[in-house]
């Protein structure tokens, strides 16, 4: 029996370093399942319930597809607005109500902390797609996953990251997760959106110093990855100074020229025009292979917390 | 105690020790706020201390300290001491002392916290650091900033 088994997935500082190794080392093994060149019926008669009360279209699927990948069965709430939760039902009543009805809860919620509180009452794993501006382990876990299948390692990367450092929601336990194992780290952002200094002093207290950048084509030469994420117009008061400011950290060719042949550009997506659509066509971009990283390793978390990763001897 | 304005009390407790300016927090704590108080209250603000060089001191009589109020004022003062006065005598004093977890004496200073909504839970706090005290919600993993503020 795992350990692992009817654990919670709540936030990417709940895992070990051990923990990510097995779930990553579980996720490459997913891999043929995951594009259909083998099947499994290793989740039978199992089912999800997928609540999502934000919008989501990358997590949402691709949640669903694992689970029906492994030969499992989804139940959802396709619109919340039309639900129980509508009429002012607690979140913690929803909870205890579809625990009933299934074997794990995924959950995706506009409050920070509403998957701790899931989890807090409810008896099946709860795994948390996102809640408010905090945590998304499961998009942690496919970036370090994509990390580690393109490099090979992650241990002595360089790992750069670029864009809205400060409220972008999986920059911060990304940067964890990294130090944890061990990369090296540059962040570079604009002043007012930088990495926070606690997450800095996180990183540190993990025995990584990053460096902090505001020029994006310094970084560049030295980067094994380039980690891009969005900046948001609403951010900037003055529509001007946000044009300017994105303007300057957009990913194209001509500033791909200093970069190692090997270089890969990671996105978590959606991207509106950080990076430009002809790097999609260069060797160097890896952001939908990264979004279809996401159905193998929410494979394996799902067998993790259910405990049937040994059902079918992966 | 000659330097003290006030006369030794009888029967109550003596908030010894609060960080300098503090006082009136501590008596919105105790729930000092006014028509409400049957017994005398006895506040000293910025007055010297061999310890640390200010400090501030509230006294009330006739009154003994519910534990979630010591752990309240743990919060906003963590080198206060109480001493609890019987007959004109210190029956016994001690120093207030954060617990590893804080629950349900603050609220989460994020609006956008699960636990600032109507669900059926206790704020939950994880102590990071007793002096200065740094807590971290449980639920939504942010630090609390300015403490005082959210006291229940």
């Amino acid at each position: 029996m795992s350990d692992f088994k009817g654990s919670d997935v709540v936030s990417i500082r709940d895992l070990s370093k051990g923990r990510i190794e097995q779930v990553l080392a579980l996720s490459e093994k997913m891999i043929p399942y995951a594009r259909g060149e083998k099947s499994t019926k290793a989740l039978d008669g199992r089912i999800l319930a997928n609540l999502f009360f934000e919008p989501s279209t990358r997590t949402r699927l691709s949640f669903e597809s694992a689970m029906v990948r492994l030969g499992g069965r989804v139940i959802d709430v396709a619109y919340p607005a039309m639900t129980s939760v509508a009429k002012g039902e607690t979140l913690a009543d929803t909870i205890r109500m579809v625990e009933s009805y299934s074997d794990v809860i995924v959950l995706r919620h506009p409050h920070e902390g509403a998957a701790r509180l899931a989890a807090h009452f409810s008896t099946k794993p709860v795994i948390n797609a996102g809640d408010g501006a905090g945590q998304h382990p499961t998009q942690t876990l496919l970036d370090l996953f994509t990390i580690r299948r393109e490099k090979g390692k992650i241990e002595g990367m360089h790992i750069v990251m670029v864009g809205d450092l400060k409220y972008g929601r999986t920059a911060h336990s990304l940067a964890e997760a990294l130090s944890l194992l061990g990369a090296e780290l540059t962040f570079v952002a604009p002043q007012n959106l930088q990495m926070p200094r606690e997450t800095v002093k996180e990183v540190e207290r993990l025995g990584i110093k990053p460096k902090l950048a505001s020029k994006i084509d310094d970084a560049i030469p030295q980067a094994d990855v380039l980690y891009v994420t969005r900046i948001q117009r609403e951010r900037f008061p003055d529509p001007s100074e946000y044009l300017k400011v994105a303007g300057s950290y957009r990913i194209d060719k001509n500033l791909l020229r200093e970069a190692k042949k090997d270089l890969i550009v990671m996105h978590p997506l959606p991207r509106i025009d950080e990076i430009a659509p002809e790097v999609d066509n260069t060797p160097h971009a890896r952001y939908f292979q990264q979004a279809f990283n996401g159905v193998p390793v929410r494979m394996a978390i799902l067998l993790l917390v259910l405990g049937a990763e040994a059902n079918e001897g992966f | 105690m000659k330097d003290f304005r006030v006369t030794p009390i009888r029967n109550g407790t003596v908030i010894d020790h609060i960080d300098c300016g503090m006082a009136l927090k501590v008596l919105r704590i105790i729930g000092v706020t006014g028509e409400n108080v049957r017994s005398t209250v006895s506040v000293l603000m910025h007055v010297p201390s061999k310890k640390a060089g200010w400090k501030d001191v509230v006294k009330v009589e006739d009154r003994e300290l519910d534990p979630r109020e010591v752990d309240k004022i743990s919060l906003i003062s963590p080198r206060a001491t109480i001493n609890i006065i019987r007959d004109f005598n210190v029956a016994e004093k001690y120093r207030v002392k954060l617990p590893e977890v804080v629950r349900g004496i603050v609220r989460c200073g994020n609006p956008n916290c699960i636990t600032n909504l109507a669900e059926p839970v206790e704020s939950e706090f994880i102590v990071e650091s007793q002096n200065p005290s740094v807590l971290r919600c449980i639920y939504c993993d942010r630090i609390l900033e300015d403490i005082s503020e959210h006291i229940i």
